[in-house]
């Protein structure tokens, strides 16, 4: 199989891979790339683990081929955190304990980063739809709204 | 699998033409990667759309319609004001679409080209009275919505044909329309059955209607039977009875795990009768 040649920007660096045509995004982020934060649930754009701001755009990089990233820019969960500290949203939920395996927990915080940083100030109707395509199988589902609320509020207080 | 990144659509009509085995285009990928991953309907050539220049673009025409290219996202289509605030349910069947992951990507196209009998953005495009320009190595022919869909999974579309925008006419005033589905969750689940009506009054009178049935046939069908139901009418509820039962009847559903053949026949016909009083609505200016 012949292999094609990608160079594309992940969390502000230059990388380059080679990649099969088939292999998704995602594969080529945890198996070319190294970042193995994004998860793998279903790999058919159902569950969310695999969430990536691609090109400015909240995606399933499941759902994304690898070569499709020539020249793109991409946000992965490994570029949440700052240099010296975790992004609020990672604060809060540690704080309120808003994941259990963390399986969902990559996914579900770059989809709610994605989700402030259009509007900080959702409703939890507003956060539990703009949820609903990242499944969590442990927690329920409450603790993650709550920590997303709560989250906004304090970037909106700090404001 | 070969993926193509043709810069013109012409280019695209070609490498499709000279190519041998399946081949598939790339809009959104949200069909095409999920078929790729199960093995299903895998293409041997993959021509991705979007790097040819204006595909991503919305466009208001000079007759006042709007042309909507191929590779236009969901999120696109809902952030753009004038365009939902004209046709609000054509972008509520688009929005319909999965999860805020696939809005993203999702495309109209895309989900006509599938050919899914419960495409939730298809009903709301015919409804519209939208067409897609189809280039070919023969040039580019205008063709109604409704003329694509052929069954589950197959379009009229031949080796070489490719869309390169949705087209909607101009919208006028004291017109709405609307489109509504039933699903037994509240998020991310295929339509049960879906309906989309596009109405334009005259003095509250129903001037011209469409009403458009998705998932009770193999595929979107248009109900003229039912739209006559409502000409001449202002919409009370002795005729929102008729209509409702019209549309049940002429609904030809299968019986699967999501619904039996009774029951889609049913809720058809309540989603129907609350789509046209939706569209009704939005064409008096009521929202
Ligand atoms: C988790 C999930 C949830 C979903 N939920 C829904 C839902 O609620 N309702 C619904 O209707 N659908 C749903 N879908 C299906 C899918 O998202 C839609 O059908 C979507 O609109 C497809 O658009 P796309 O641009 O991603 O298509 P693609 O996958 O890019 O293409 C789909 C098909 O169209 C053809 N095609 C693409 N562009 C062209 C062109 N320019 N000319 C000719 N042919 C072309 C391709 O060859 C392919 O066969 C869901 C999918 C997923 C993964
Ligand atoms: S792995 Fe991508 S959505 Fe589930
Ligand atoms: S914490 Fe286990 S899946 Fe969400």
């Amino acid at each position: 199989m012949n292999k094609i040649h990608v160079k594309t920007n992940i969390n502000g660096d230059q990388v380059e891979f080679l990649a099969d045509s088939r292999e998704t995004l995602l594969d080529c982020l945890r198996d070319h790339v190294g970042l193995t934060g994004s998860k793998e649930g279903c790999g058919t754009g159902d569950c969310g683990a695999c969430s990536c701001i691609f090109d400015g755009e909240l995606v399933s990089s499941c759902l994304v081929l690898g070569v499709e990233a020539e020249g793109k820019s991409i946000e992965t969960i490994e570029g949440m955190a700052g240099q010296e500290d975790l992004h609020p949203l990672q604060k809060k939920f540690i704080e309120m304990a808003a994941l259990q395996c963390g399986f969902c927990t990559p996914g579900i915080l770059v989809a709610a980063k994605a989700l402030l940083e259009k509007n900080n100030n959702p409703t939890e109707t507003e956060v539990r739809y703009w949820l609903a395509g990242n499944l969590c199988r442990c927690t329920g589902y409450d603790k993650i709204i709550k920590a997303v609320m709560e989250t906004a509020k304090d970037i909106r207080e700090t404001a | 699998m070969q993926y193509h990144t043709p810069s013109s659509f012409s280019e695209a009509v070609t490498i499709s033409n000279s190519a041998d085995g399946l081949v598939k285009y790339l809009a959104g990928g949200t069909d095409v990667l999920v078929q790729l991953k199960i093995g299903n309907n895998s293409p041997d050539h993959l021509i991705d759309i979007k790097k040819i220049p204006g595909v991503k673009e919305i466009a208001l025409r000079e007759d006042g319609g709007w042309t909507i290219g191929a590779a236009v996202s969901g999120v696109q289509l809902t952030n753009h004001k004038k365009l939902s605030r004209e046709w609000p349910g054509l972008v509520e069947g688009m929005e319909l679409v999965g999860s805020a992951q696939i809005q993203s990507r999702a495309t109209l196209v895309g989900n006509l080209c599938n050919g899914s009998p419960a495409a939730d953005s298809v009903p709301g495009m015919i409804a519209a009275g939208a067409t897609v320009s189809v280039v070919s190595s023969s040039g580019t022919t205008e063709v109604l919505v409704e003329d694509i869909p052929v069954g589950p999974g197959l379009t009229n579309l031949g080796t070489g044909e490719i869309i390169t925008a949705v087209n909607l006419p101009k919208r006028n005033k004291h017109e709405g329309d609307a489109y509504l589905r039933f699903i037994p969750r509240t998020e991310m689940d295929i339509a049960v059955v879906g309906c989309a009506v596009n109405l334009s009054l005259e003095n509250e009178v129903i001037r011209s209607a469409k009403v458009v049935l998705g998932a009770v046939g193999p595929k979107v069908e248009v109900a003229t039977p039912a739209a006559e139901c409502l000409l001449g009418e202002n919409l009370d509820e002795n005729i929102l009875s008729i209509f409702s039962d019209k549309c049940s009847e002429l609904a030809k559903p299968i019986s699967d795990k999501r619904g039996s053949e009774e029951f889609r026949k049913e809720v058809i016909g309540v989603i129907a009768k609350r789509a046209a009083k939706k569209a009704y609505d939005r064409a008096l200016g009521n929202k």
